[in-house]
């Protein structure tokens, strides 16, 4: 016999140290985030005297205080509207061209592709002085459409690429017969093409939504109003007033947090391939 | 007639919005700011032409030039550490993460959880953990008896950097986990079995065969790695402030950029030097684009096929 006892008692042994090291490490990981989120319910002196324990009381008056004093209601807002349109607008825009550049045959065609594609490695940061500068020529320095369009001018290539890559896959006997039927070509294009990309543009929703709602490089150099900040902006300006109130200070990030987590934890194997989409096929 | 030419060249009408936005909000800006860098600025008012002067005074000129190379290296001390932790222990992780297991998946979410964080609230998160005095971090070291290691991690010159950058570890390492792991997964399980057959140990096989199919997935990320680390300013500006305190010793090229193109607020004084800043923006344009180049050549080059 192959499998005797030893061999078998050393695999277990070995499976039982790996799960213990990924245990170990997936704590290393996860822990901190818990903390921030029972430390939240704390009142700052129990923060300080009781670091590690669970709250005493499970209080939400700490959120509430950070939801209306300090504005959060409405970076919360803020936040939603321009992750919601910013993601709209590349939803609209990169469809439309990913369709045009897969489905029609004319010239110029893989030039404007590889255009776009150029665009999937380089920061738009790089560009932020020029940018800033159309910004303030265009008058939408301190509104929220100097982010919109921000994002969703930089969300386009990755957008475009692999919008194209799902479009090509779809058989060209489906157009065709739509056409024979009568359709007109914008019709093909949301009756037809659009459903059959549903899983591409869930993706694409993934790629662009979680950094823009993350981001507060763009609000910081564009919006100077405290009523248009987004929450990782508010927040920034949050610590520097309530330092000492590490209550409100972990209220404060609980709320910036939780949409995301929530969402992640409920469509995590969605998360993870859009997340990683771009990275595989690039 | 008018509606037949109309639907027959369709396509640009689907193209132009997409084009539009995209050429006038991310090309134009990436374009410009090269011509921004070649002029000298008087604030946001645009001077004469000065050939490389700016580039000059970032590379030669004090305080620019000193500032310019400590940034540079701290950025790369940045990149390979955080390349040598992901292609070691986040490759390990993968590889293991590929048997399937019981509760493995759950483990998986977990490992990637804080890269659904904003940087801003990674960056505070651990600044109050990392707190001195009230910290949870040095709390739990006394508690584990390990209380000599108790320090102002983010305060001193010798420690703050490599707080930081594994901070940022902390946030990244589950994103290049699930990218080798989806890699390792396309590898067709024939090659391991046809080495096994060939006598191969499992070091062997994981050495001469996927590590060979894998490299060009290790190689995307190195590069998304460096492109990222290259830009970034977000965990260095909440945790250190923008000049990367303590006295530089955080400083990357993002908070140099930022500092000299913004102005200091730490210090409340100088504006914006708009053409140097530029050409601090070319300068890292161009050792991304060089280093991603030459990558994506390396990668080609090294694809294997069995």
């Amino acid at each position: 016999m192959m499998h005797n006892r030893s061999t078998v008692f050393k695999r277990w042994l070995v499976e039982g140290a790996i799960y213990l090291l990924l245990i170990i490490l997936a704590f290393i990981f996860v822990y901190p985030i818990f903390l921030m989120i029972i430390t939240a319910f704390k009142p700052t002196r129990e923060i300080f005297m009781d670091p590690f324990g669970l709250p005493k009381v499970w209080s939400l008056e700490t959120f509430v205080k950070v939801w209306q004093r300090a504005h959060f209601n409405t970076y919360f807002l803020n936040s939603v509207s321009v992750t919601l349109v910013s993601t709209v607008l590349v939803l609209t825009c990169s469809s439309l061209a990913a369709y045009a550049l897969s489905r029609y045959q004319f010239r110029l065609s893989s030039f404007f592709y590889m255009f776009f594609l150029a665009g999937i490695m380089i920061p738009i940061r790089l560009g932020i002085l020029p940018l800033f500068l159309l910004m303030r020529d265009l008058n939408l320095l301190n509104t929220h459409w100097s982010l919109i369009l921000t994002y969703a001018a930089s969300g386009m290539p990755m957008s475009v690429f692999l919008l194209t890559g799902f479009f090509r896959t779809i058989p060209k006997d489906l157009e065709y017969s739509a056409r024979i039927d009568g359709c007109s070509e914008l019709q093909i294009f949301y009756r037809i093409m659009l459903p059959l990309v549903r899983p591409g543009l869930a993706t694409v929703t993934i790629v662009n939504f979680v950094p823009w709602w993350n981001d507060f490089f763009f609000p910081l150099l564009f919006i100077q109003s405290d009523h248009l900040k987004t929450i990782p902006l508010g927040m920034t300006i949050f610590f520097g007033q309530f330092m000492t109130d590490w209550g409100m200070l972990f209220a404060g990030m609980v709320i910036a947090s939780v949409p995301l987590l929530v969402l992640y934890l409920a469509m995590s194997r969605q998360f993870i391939s859009g997340l990683t989409a771009g990275a595989l096929k690039g | 007639m008018v509606s037949r030419w109309f639907q027959k060249h369709i396509y640009v009408f689907f193209l132009l919005p997409g084009l539009v936005l995209y050429a006038v909000f991310m090309v134009y800006p990436l374009t410009s700011a090269l011509g921004f860098s070649l002029f000298s600025w008087d604030g946001l008012v645009r001077g004469a032409f000065s050939g490389l002067d700016n580039f000059r005074t970032v590379l030669r000129q004090a305080p620019y030039n000193i500032r310019f190379w400590n940034a540079l290296k701290h950025n790369t001390v940045f990149f390979i550490i955080t390349f040598v932790l992901q292609s070691t222990l986040g490759l390990f992780l993968a590889v293991l993460f590929t048997r399937q297991r019981k509760g493995y998946g759950l483990l998986q979410t977990l490992f990637f959880m804080p890269y659904t964080l904003s940087m801003a609230v990674v960056g505070f998160l651990w600044l109050l953990l990392l707190n001195p005095t009230w910290g949870a971090f040095n709390k739990a070291l006394r508690l584990v008896g390990l209380g000599h290691w108790a320090q102002p991690w983010l305060g001193q010159t010798e420690t703050a950097l490599y707080t930081v950058i594994m901070v940022n570890a902390w946030r990244w390492l589950g994103f290049p986990i699930l990218v080798f792991k989806a890699g390792l997964q396309g590898i067709s399980e024939e090659f391991h079995e046809a080495a096994r057959v060939d006598g191969a140990n499992g070091w062997q096989v994981f050495r001469y065969i996927t590590l060979p199919l894998v490299m060009p997935t290790i190689g995307m990320v190195t590069i998304l790695t460096f492109i990222w680390i290259f830009n970034t300013f977000e965990l260095v500006f909440v945790m250190q402030g923008s000049s990367g305190n303590p006295y530089y010793s955080t400083d990357i090229l993002g908070t140099f950029f930022y500092r000299t193109a913004f102005g200091d607020s730490t210090t409340g004084g100088e504006p914006g030097q708009i053409g140097i800043a530029s050409a601090i923006a070319i300068l890292m344009f161009l050792i991304v684009a060089a280093v991603s180049y030459f990558g994506v050549r390396l990668i080609q080059h090294s694809e294997v096929e069995y």
